[in-house]
């Protein structure tokens, strides 16, 4: 069999995270691998490194059989590979024509003319386009956006098309169309990549499907010799027995509802989509999805820093919509989101513990001055109460470790008494240990009666820790699951889309029996 | 009534003597901004070309020596600039704010030590640079009644610098490498993932753009009779208001044409109020009344006028390069 890519024992770290874990891939000529994973496995990173924008730290590349080292992007596109990213690599400001025009390596003339317009246009008929060059990308639909990065590693001549996740944006219709230009770009022999998680698509587009978890490869399978259920068992994994608390506590009336939430992210995008679920005290609700499932608006949609479109939050019995995350927070619904970087959202790096103690309180103060002597006391009980480790209360909070960081975060929220917490990814990127006191710092609040929603990445640890499990894809709800009677695999495939069971037992998931929102309140407009 | 032509047109002709330098410095920070950099060097680059073109070309006594050494004189500055912001990746706000107070001090450090030396300050008047650099008396146009004097009796200088604010529209505009330039100030990304050296073309456009507004610098050092004085800098704050005038034109070349054109007229305004008045006594007497102070202050007032105005139309129409002042590292996650 001839190869157009193999990939042999690459590994990539950024700092000491470890993105690429001694990967074996092959691309055979003139097929369609689909590249499957959970977020976080390293597929993008692999990937990027065969377009030149990351390099790898061990390991060899053999394209077409040569070894070859790929050292920038523009080495990448003299291979014949062309990449689609993810988020488009468009200049918005220059119309399609342009865009295409400055990546052009093998035309001799330093003027802008017509002469490239005509080979475009023939390329474009070619694979069936329907694009105006003329059009500015400012003014474009999503979809023509991923027809020029199409049409662009077209033009430049590659022969090995990656695509990062390129359905994510797509509608239905724009799906298939896509499909029926991967096909024609098969037949006319070019060798194509596909990232995505959708397991339908996966099974209708694909020859074979490489799979990759926790930055380590698994397997490569043959499309037509699987199904999607073994497929999710590859990309999840076995479940694995977690030693972890699980309180069982008598449940209250719903603290927190939530009805046909909708909410927009910044691109103008539905981001949550008609969300129904709710909160009693005294119980763990965890929330499973593909990373940008639309879990970060929801938190902040909830927090009050987001605008909703549509739908109802009612805490109490008092809605909490339009509210300032000031008003939100003195209702008794705090957040603490702990976002990929640890350190963007909630915290501020260069100020001391106390200060960001005092930023969510600094009102309580009297006058202009800040009242820096109770400020510090709390700091020093937080410290004490979550044995976070630290010179002093005026260190500055990026010179800790990041689970003393989320440790203060957390301990912040607790501190403001709420009755709902929200926490978003608390374990993000810590040891086991940090982890576990996490873990116990979320179980001391619930056997106080708060309601906690708990984002989470990990379906082990939600498994073990939470009483049930919300599963949302783009941004709608695929069902609410008991942790005691389900699987991962379960999970996985409502995680993919490929499973939906809001109506499963009769009753629509996600609204309470005992609900306080009358059915006419709640009835979406 | 002669006295009312002849007002008339040195009006003109001076409007031209004040919009050039402004043009040059314009020009040259459209150029680095359109690459992606901001440089707030603009004053202090100037006055470094300046300088440096002034006394090698009294040196030498030949104004090309002169145009030549202003060029890489502030061409260095444009190296030091882009080491440091696009190697090093330092801020470009404070690396422009630090080239414009060590441009300004190396004039006046360098000013005042030739003019104790032993020889002095070179003598300007007479020499080949001073005739080289005055008007060209272009046959048949420079006759033309009004306009003529105004237009067509500058020095070379001038022309020059109208040529390369045409040259770089047309390089903007209908060249392939000027749209792979403003790819980079648009979406740095982007332009890199199509294999476009992003470093290299910041390196360059930065150096050439600094380059040019070393030559304005130069025009107002011979425009000023290349006296030394100790006390005002030559370049007088020209740099600051060239930043601004790039707002005002949209970053296009050919719109700092137009834009200059308005500032060279208050400028005017503030060196001949009391002629235009004298001339015109019925209709613009009232001219003497206003403090000269006022007048000064002209260019100043207009350019915060013209910010706000320009500030207020639409951002889609902006020309204003998406990705300005921002580093460029290819592995940011």
């Amino acid at each position: 069999m001839e190869y157009a890519i193999e990939l042999k024992g690459i590994s990539k770290s950024f700092g000491p995270v470890a993105a690429n874990k001694n990967i074996n891939l092959s691309l055979v000529k003139g097929e369609i691998l689909a590249l499957l994973g959970e977020n976080g496995s390293g597929k993008t990173t692999l990937m990027n490194m065969l377009s030149g924008i990351y390099m790898p730290d061990s390991g060899s590349i053999f394209i077409n059989g040569k070894k070859v080292s790929i050292n920038s992007p523009e080495d990448s596109g003299k291979l014949g590979i062309g990449m689609v990213h993810q988020h488009f690599k468009l200049v918005e400001r220059f119309t399609a024509l342009e865009n295409i025009r400055i990546g052009m390596r093998n035309v001799k003339s330093v003027l802008i003319r017509n002469n490239v317009r005509k080979n475009i246009e023939e390329t474009a008929a070619k694979f069936g386009f329907n694009i105006d060059l003329d059009k500015q990308v400012s003014n474009m639909s999503v979809s023509e956006k991923q027809t020029l990065e199409i049409l662009k590693v077209l033009c430049y001549g590659a022969k090995i098309i990656i695509l990062d996740e390129p359905t994510a944006v797509l509608t239905v219709q724009e799906i298939e169309r896509l499909f029926a230009v991967l096909r024609k770009m098969k037949e006319e022999g070019h060798s194509i990549i596909i990232i995505t998680h959708k397991l339908n698509e996966v099974m209708s587009i694909s020859d074979r499907v490489a799979i990759l978890r926790h930055g380590e490869y698994i397997d490569t399978v043959v499309t037509k010799e699987t199904n999607e259920k073994a497929l999710t068992e590859l990309m999840v994994g076995h479940k694995i027995e977690l030693n972890i608390e699980r309180p069982i506590m008598e449940k209250t009336h719903p603290l927190l509802e939530i009805r046909n939430l909708t909410v927009k992210n910044d691109e103008g995008m539905i981001a949550v989509d008609h969300m129904n679920f709710y909160i009693r005290g005294g119980e763990m609700l965890g929330v499973a999805g593909i990373a940008g499932s639309g879990q970060k608006e929801l938190c902040e949609a909830i927090a009050g820093l987001r605008k909703i479109e549509d739908g109802l939050m009612i805490h109490e019995g008092k809605s909490i919509v339009g509210l300032s995350p000031k008003d939100v927070l003195a209702h008794g619904v705090a957040m603490s989101f702990i976002p990929e970087d640890r350190l963007g959202m909630g915290l501020s790096p260069s100020l001391s513990i106390t200060d960001n103690i005092i930023l969510k309180n600094y009102n309580d103060s009297k006058g202009i001055f800040v009242n820096r002597k109770n400020g510090r006391a709390e700091a020093q009980k937080v410290i004490e109460r979550f044995e976070i480790v630290t010179p002093s209360t005026e260190t500055p909070v990026r010179r800790l470790s990041g689970g003393n960081v989320q440790k203060v975060l957390l301990g912040r929220e607790i501190k403001s008494g709420p009755n709902v917490l929200i926490t978003a990814y608390p374990v993000r990127g810590l040891d086991i240990n940090s982890s576990y006191r996490i873990y116990d710092i979320l179980n001391e609040q619930k056997k106080k009666g708060v309601g906690i929603l708990f984002v989470g990445e990990d379906l082990d640890v939600m498994l073990a820790l939470c009483d049930k499990i919300l599963v949302m894809c783009h941004g709608a709800l695929q069902g609410v699951v008991n942790s005691d009677n389900t699987t991962k695999e379960e999970i996985g495939l409502m995680m993919t889309g490929s499973l939906n069971i809001v109506d499963r037992y009769g009753k629509t998931a996600g609204i309470a029996k005992d609900s306080v929102i009358t059915d006419e309140e709640g009835k979406a407009e | 009534m002669n006295n009312v032509v002849e007002v008339f047109e040195l009006f003109l002709f001076n409007i031209i003597v004040y919009n050039i330098p402004l043009l040059y410095g314009t020009t040259g920070e459209i150029m680095i901004e359109k690459s992606g950099s901001l440089n707030l060097g603009v004053e202090g680059t100037m006055a470094i070309g300046a300088v440096a073109g002034f006394l090698f070309g009294a040196r030498f006594d030949s104004l090309l020596v002169a145009c030549i050494v202003s060029f890489i004189a502030a061409g260095i500055v444009g190296l030091v600039f882009s080491f440091l912001t696009v190697t090093l990746q330092a801020n470009q706000n404070v690396t422009g704010l630090t080239i414009t107070t060590f441009g300004v001090a190396f004039y006046y450090f360098i000013g005042n030590a030739v003019s104790n030396g032993e020889k002095g300050w070179p003598k300007f008047s007479g020499t080949q640079l001073d005739a080289q650099s005055q008007a060209l008396n272009i046959p048949g146009l420079s006759s033309i009644p009004f306009v003529g004097k105004a237009l067509f009796s500058h020095g070379i200088l001038v022309y020059v610098g109208v040529l390369i604010a045409i040259l770089m529209w047309l390089y903007f505009n209908k060249t392939v490498p000027g749209l792979k330039m403003r790819s980079i100030g648009e979406n740095p990304a982007a332009a890199d993932s199509l294999g476009i050296n992003v470093t290299a073309y910041k390196y360059i456009h930065i150096i050439v753009g600094s380059g040019i507004m070393g030559l304005g610098g130069l025009y107002m050092a011979l425009n000023m009779g290349g006296t030394f004085e100790g006390s005002n800098c030559w370049i007088n704050g020209y740099g600051w208001i060239a930043i601004a005038l790039v707002i005002f034109a949209n970053w296009s070349p050919a719109k700092a044409l137009l834009g200059t054109l308005l500032f060279g007229f208050f400028n005017t305004l503030r060196v001949q109020n009391a002629a235009l008045a004298y001339a015109f006594p019925n209709v613009l007497g009232w001219l003497t009344k206003i403090p000269s102070h006022f007048f000064s202050a002209l260019p100043f007032i207009i350019t915060l006028i013209v910010l706000i105005l320009s500030s207020m139309t639409s951002k889609g129409r902006s020309g204003e390069p998406q990705a300005i002042g921002r580093s460029y590292y290819r592995e940011d996650r």
